[in-house]
């Protein structure tokens, strides 16, 4: 009836042990519980993360954006300062200053770039911690700003610096994406002072670490000295969303 | 079917084979005292590697998640924000919610390189019938829920897993993938907008991809304890493939 193999029980012993150390690759992954190495896996882990990213980012893809009525009222609209959460600009001396690979670099006021057209805006604001709020912007696409500065199309980055010492980059993906924005509006009036008067980023294909506020500086660069306040404590370098 | 590099011979009919799926099996004969045990061959490699692999991956990706849970512990608004649960920080991976993220993001990969794996094997294998609950299995649920619930008799088992654990992997499956998806609609809502817009929104994925997590912590849990309860033997197969004394008819 049982037609099957009989083995004696050492040479079982001798199949099972070897068997079992088929499974030893499995151990690498206690290289993640070495302190030395715990560090350079995640980071390379989140690395690929970020390169994954931009491989699934399109750039003809437009963020989903929202009626006025499922606009989050903008006293819900939370303010996330890093550091102060009015950094005392004087609104009237304002200027942004422009560097970098860029044809025409120097001082740009708040009139200049308010010659551009206008853009507004109903899109997500995606928190790292979880939460998001739909908000209105208005302001001019960043896209056209940089065609005003003559920006340098093969750069690889835009970064920001602001008035309370953050900064942030941008990849020229992104920063060309048509609902890139250099914000200076919310819900139909000037930023206020908290949102970051007089000129923000409203990025709605990036996380909300981007959406950098009190600008005061931009350049346009290939390589970056540094990428961003989160990003460089370990945050995602591109979080796209 | 043609497995590894042993050559042990099986025998079984055409329905067995369908019915059982164990490929191989053995008779072990302790030479000293002449005792024969059975064992039959009940986790091909990559099965095992991937089981084990997932089980660490799992459990990084939970213990992550729950600190960045911690971040924003709320599906509500941020203004005013209700907390649901303040998660101990000692029962989290990461320490932060920048560690955590790099965590999650880096053992996300090899929580989908592992399921990719073991999915794409059992179905190429043709050995997803050894796992799969499907309308046949219907008919034993019943007589198993009273064995295991109501202390009902032990229904004979014909087969590797009994209709029940035929459901409870084929559900930790399911939930798998659904932890994927839910996971892409709340990492990226704008490439993949169309999965958030198929789980109600990007509020809503963020529940499912937390609800799923609490329904695979279910599903952990029912499942060591049935490893408790099912002994060393049973333990083992899943490190070794061979599984002694099956209690099933293994090939004939």
């Amino acid at each position: 009836m049982k037609a099957y193999r009989r083995i004696d029980r050492r040479k079982f012993q001798t199949v099972t042990r070897r068997e079992l150390l088929k499974l030893t690759p499995v151990l690498a992954l206690g290289a993640f519980a070495i302190p030395k190495l715990q560090e350079p896996l995640l980071k390379a882990g989140l690395g690929f993360s970020d390169w994954a990213s931009s491989k699934f980012f399109r750039t003809g893809l437009l963020a989903p954006t929202f009626a006025d009525s499922d606009l989050t009222p903008a006293d819900k609209f939370p303010i996330n300062g890093y550091d102060v959460e009015d950094p005392e600009v004087d609104l009237d001396k304002w200027t942004l200053t422009v560097s970098g690979a860029v044809q025409h670099p120097g001082e740009y006021s708040l009139a200049q770039i308010k010659t551009l057209p206008e853009v507004s805006q109903n899109t997500r604001h995606v928190c790292v911690e979880g939460w998001d709020v739909i908000g209105h912007f208005s302001g001019v696409r960043l896209s056209d700003f940089l065609q005003m500065i003559g920006a340098d199309p093969a750069a690889r980055f835009v970064s920001v610096e602001c008035a309370d010492d953050y900064y942030e980059s941008l990849d020229m993906a992104t920063a060309t994406h048509p609902q890139s924005l250099l914000c200076y509006g919310m819900y139909g009036q000037p930023l206020t002072r908290k949102h970051g008067a007089p000129l923000r980023l409203n990025i709605p294909t990036k996380i909300g670490y981007k959406q950098a506020k009190y600008l005061t500086d931009l350049k346009v660069e290939t390589v970056l000295s540094k990428f961003g306040y989160w990003e460089d404590q370990g945050y995602s370098e591109f979080y796209g969303l | 079917m043609q497995m590894g590099g042993h050559d042990f011979s099986r025998a079984g009919t055409q329905r067995d084979r369908q019915a059982t799926m164990a490929s191989r099996a053995l008779e072990i004969e302790d030479l000293k005292t002449g005792e024969v045990a059975e064992a039959v061959y009940e986790h091909p490699l990559i099965v095992r590697v991937c089981h084990w692999i997932n089980a660490v991956a799992l459990f990084v990706m939970v213990g992550s998640g729950l600190q960045i849970f911690r971040a924003f512990p709320s599906f509500g608004a941020k203004i005013p924000q209700k907390d649901l649960l303040n998660w101990p920080k000692s029962l989290a991976i990461g320490g932060w919610l920048g560690g955590a993220l790099q965590w999650h993001l880096t053992f996300m990969w090899i929580y989908i390189g592992s399921g990719l794996l073991y999915v794409g094997y059992q179905l190429f294998s043709g050995n997803y019938r050894q796992v799969l609950f499907t309308k046949r299995d219907l008919p034993g649920v019943w007589p198993m829920a009273q064995h295991y619930f109501f202390f009902g008799p032990k229904p004979p088992l014909k087969e590797a897993y009994n209709p029940l654990q035929k459901h409870a992997y084929t559900s930790a499956i399911a939930l798998g993938i659904l932890s994927v998806l839910t996971g892409f609609a709340i990492w990226k809502p704008v490439q993949f907008s169309w999965l958030a817009w198929l789980m109600g929104g990007f509020h809503l994925a963020r529940l499912w991809h937390f609800l799923i997590m609490w329904a695979m912590l279910a599903f952990v849990f029912g499942h060591l304890v049935m490893v408790i309860l099912h002994g060393w033997n049973n333990f083992v197969s899943m490190l070794t493939g061979w599984k002694k004394d099956p209690q099933y008819p293994s090939s004939g």
